[in-house]
C-alpha cells in the first residue's frame, strides 16, 4: 500500500448530495512517496500539514488513507 | 489592433428571484445595456453568452441564441462561453478579441446564470462539476473544501491567520451594504465572521460566497467610435486570460493561481501600467482566502502579505486602494455565470463616476480578476477612462 506525507486537508461539513449523509468528513491531498500527489479519504484520527499516511483501501478509484503509525 | 472601448453596460440585481427564469434574467440586463448605449438590438453584430451551468440549473441548452433573439438580435453569430466561473469574463476576452482584429465594431456579451431554484446540496453538485469528476470530486471535495485546502496550505506556508479571511468578509460584506444591487446588504463584525457555521475547515459560512441570481451585460465598440456612442467611453487598456490545471492536486503550488499571475502580465504588458498603478479592483472573492492570494498574484502586495493587507484596512472603500468596493462576490452575490461582466459592470460605474456611496476616490485605473475553478481559468481586465 502507498505511504505519503499530507500537504493540505480539510474537514468537510458541508457536502454535495451524493455525500452528505457522511458529514463531517476529512480529504485531504497526499504527496506520495513515490512521487506525484493524490486526493483522498482520510479514515480514523484527524491529520494535519505534514502527518504520515498510509493507504489502507481504494474504494472507486478513491484513495482511503489513514495516519501511520509512528514507532 | 485596434483600442476597444466599452460603450454600454447593464445588469440586474443580483439575488434570489423566484419569478425571473434565466431568459428574463439575461433579458432584462440586455435591455438595460442596449439602453444605457442609445443602440437598437438590429445593430449588434456579434452576441457573446458567458454562462456556467445553466442546463444543470434550470435545463435549458443553446442558450446564446436563446437569449439574443429574445433580445430582438436577429441573425448574428451568438455564442455561449462556459469556463465555470470565469465564463462571463472569458465571453468578454473573445468579444473584445472580435472588435480589437476589427472583425465586428458592435460586439455584445452577457453574462447569466439562474442558481436559485435548486436546494443547496444540488448546488454544491453542480458547482463541484468545475472540478475533475474523476479525482478529487470523487473523493467528496466542494469547491468550499478545495479553497479550504489552500487557505491551510496558505496559513501553514505563510503565517495566514484565520482573522485575516474574516477580515475580507467584513470589508467586502461593508461595501456590499451601500450597494443596492448587492444580494446581501448586511454589515457583520469580525466576531460574527469568525462565528459563522462550519462549511469546509478553516472556511466558514462567512467565507463563502453566496448562490445568486442575476445577469450583466456590456457592448464593446472601436474606440474611434466611442464617442458617437457615449459621453462617457470606458476604455479596456489592456486584457489577459490563462489557463492551468482543472484538478487542485496537480499543481505544484497552491499557494498561488498562476493563471492569475499570466492573465495579469500580460493585461499589465498591454496596459503599460504596474500593480502599483492600478487604483481600485474588483477581485473574484467566491471565498475570502481566493481574495487574499488573487492580491499577491497581482502584486498589489508580496506574496505571503495578503492577510494582513486586508486586515490592516488597505483595501477598503477608503484605503490607498479599494478591492471589492461592489461588496464582491461575498456580498454583492455570485450568480457564476454572470460574475466576470459583473465586475466590468462595476468597473466602468467607478471610472464614469456614477458608483455614488461607494464611489472610491482614485477611480481613472481599474483592474477586474475573474476566476474559474480552483484557477484553471483567469481573465484580468483593466479599465480606464478613455
Amino acid at each position: 500500500m502507498r505511504t505519503g506525507t499530507v500537504y493540505t486537508e480539510t474537514v468537510i461539513h458541508l457536502a454535495a448530495e451524493a455525500f452528505a449523509s457522511e458529514v463531517p468528513f476529512q480529504t485531504a491531498i497526499v504527496a506520495l512517496d513515490g512521487g506525484g500527489r493524490v486526493t483522498g479519504r482520510i479514515l480514523g484520527d484527524r491529520v494535519t500539514i505534514g502527518d504520515r499516511v498510509a493507504e489502507v483501501e481504494v474504494r472507486n478509484g478513491v484513495p482511503f488513507f489513514r495516519k501511520a503509525q509512528t514507532v | 489592433m485596434r483600442p476597444v472601448a466599452v460603450v454600454g453596460v447593464g445588469k440586474t440585481p443580483f439575488g434570489a428571484f423566484p419569478d425571473l427564469d434565466i431568459r428574463s434574467l439575461a433579458v432584462q440586463a440586455g435591455e438595460r445595456c442596449l439602453a444605457n448605449a442609445h443602440l437598437q438590438p438590429s445593430l449588434i453584430e456579434s452576441f457573446y453568452l458567458g454562462n456556467f451551468a445553466g442546463p444543470a440549473f434550470v435545463g435549458q441548452n443553446h442558450l446564446a441564441p436563446y437569449v439574443s433573439t429574445a433580445l430582438g438580435i436577429q441573425g448574428v453569430p451568438a455564442t455561449r462561453v462556459e469556463a465555470a466561473c470565469a465564463s462571463s469574463g472569458s465571453a468578454f476576452f473573445h468579444a473584445w478579441t472580435e472588435v480589437a482584429a476589427g472583425v465586428y465594431d458592435l460586439v455584445m456579451v452577457v453574462g447569466v446564470e439562474k442558481m436559485t431554484s435548486q436546494p443547496t446540496a444540488r448546488v454544491t453538485e453542480i458547482l463541484a462539476s468545475a472540478g475533475d469528476l474523476t479525482g478529487e470530486i470523487r473523493a467528496g471535495s466542494t469547491f468550499a473544501s478545495l479553497f479550504a485546502m489552500i487557505a491551510r496550505r496558505h496559513m501553514y506556508v505563510f503565517g495566514t491567520k484565520r482573522e485575516h479571511l474574516a477580515a475580507v468578509a467584513v470589508k467586502n460584506h461593508a461595501a456590499g451594504a451601500l450597494n443596492p444591487d448587492a444580494h446581501m446588504r448586511k454589515p457583520i463584525t469580525l466576531e460574527q465572521a469568525l462565528a459563522g457555521k462550519p462549511i469546509a475547515d478553516p472556511l466558514n459560512l462567512y467565507d463563502c460566497s453566496l448562490i445568486s441570481d442575476g445577469a450583466a451585460a456590456v457592448i464593446l465598440a472601436p474606440l474611434e467610435r466611442a464617442s458617437e456612442l457615449t459621453d462617457k467611453p470606458v476604455r479596456v487598456l489592456g486584457i489577459g486570460q490563462a489557463s492551468d490545471y482543472v484538478a487542485l492536486d496537480q499543481k505544484e503550488d497552491i499557494t498561488t493561481f498562476p493563471a492569475v499571475c499570466r492573465a495579469a502580465s500580460t493585461a499589465y504588458r498591454m496596459a503599460g501600467v504596474t500593480p502599483e498603478e492600478i487604483e481600485f479592483a474588483e477581485l473574484h472573492d467566491c471565498f475570502t482566502i481566493a481574495e487574499i492570494i488573487a492580491s499577491e498574484d497581482l502584486g498589489f502586495v508580496k506574496r505571503g502579505c495578503g492577510g494582513p493587507y486586508a486586515m490592516e484596512g488597505h483595501s477598503s472603500l477608503t484605503g490607498g486602494r479599494p478591492i471589492n468596493a461592489s461588496g464582491g462576490l461575498k456580498s454583492k452575490g455570485h450568480p457564476v455565470g454572470a460574475t466576470g461582466v459583473g465586475q466590468i459592470y462595476d468597473l466602468v460605474q467607478q471610472i464614469r463616476g456614477e458608483a455614488g456611496p461607494r464611489q472610491v476616490a482614485r477611480h481613472s485605473l481599474g483592474l477586474a480578476e475573474n476566476l474559474g475553478g480552483s484557477g484553471a481559468t483567469c481573465v484580468v481586465s483593466i479599465l480606464g477612462a478613455a
